[in-house]
């Protein structure tokens, strides 16, 4: 029997966080990036503790930001990891661990720090 | 016992340039260290957030620097470049859609996808400002 390819599983993963980035993903660096440390464009101070601390205690805030995070690192792993090709750079161990590793660290460390952040 | 050595074709350094088709591939693909790179610092802000006020306030300060300022303007731009050419290359990658015996047209697909994608956008700014 022969082995099942492990690719459709990360090209859904790939797929999901091009999706998710194209969807918000230029809104959500806009929000991050420059609303929240200039102080624009909502009431109140979006950059207060107390504030980003309730968006990630809550469980929709929570979720978001995970799946943004995780996905979004996926998502660039699997899309540089087959470019490299186009670079005449083989795909091997190294080229993986900096692609999918990446993504994988990134993803557990989001973990972390959402439940470091208390519920 | 001999080697395999397999012909492996030369390949010339920016041979995408040649071709605008190539060139919009590669732009496309581009996008990708700079999602990943976005993802990064959005990871940094919650580690950030998980440590405490003083951690919070010192990543707050350092995105009110001009150069992160600035990397967060391209980032933009880079984002939104990947959402027209997501869509754009949509009626591709997605299996052909068939309405009324019909296949929907290229144009169909990429214009709902943008749509979609504003309303969605729209959806998170009100909510981020309404948040908390």
């Amino acid at each position: 029997m022969s082995k099942r390819s492990n690719q459709p599983f990360f090209w859904a993963l790939f797929g999901a966080g091009g999706m998710l980035s194209a969807l918000v993903g230029a809104m959500l660096v806009f929000i991050t990036g420059i609303a929240m440390p200039l102080g624009i464009g909502a009431p109140g101070d979006l950059a207060a503790y107390d504030r980003a601390l309730a968006v990630a205690r809550s469980v929709p805030g929570k979720l978001f930001l995970f799946v943004a995070v995780s996905l979004f690192l996926w998502h660039a792993a699997h899309r540089t990891y087959h470019t490299l090709h186009d670079f005449g750079i083989k795909p091997g161990a190294i080229a993986w661990v900096c692609c999918y590793g990446v993504a994988l660290a990134g993803t557990l460390v989001a973990l972390g720090a959402l439940f470091a952040v208390g519920f | 016992m001999a080697a395999r050595r397999p012909y492996v074709r030369p390949m010339q350094p920016g041979w995408w340039r040649r071709n605008p088709y190539f060139v919009r591939y590669m732009a496309r693909e581009a996008t990708a260290p700079f999602v990943a790179l976005y993802a990064l610092i959005l990871l940094a802000g919650l580690v950030c957030l998980a440590e405490g006020p003083e951690a919070w306030r010192a990543y707050i300060e350092a995105l009110q620097s001009r150069g992160w300022l600035a990397l967060h303007v391209l980032l933009v731009g880079i984002f939104t470049y990947h959402t027209f050419s997501w869509f754009a290359i949509m009626p591709k990658t997605l299996p052909p859609v068939i309405v009324d015996g019909r296949r929907l047209e290229a144009g169909a697909i990429t214009g709902a996808g943008l749509a979609a994608a504003t309303l969605c956008m729209w959806i998170l700014w009100i909510v981020a400002g309404g948040a908390a």
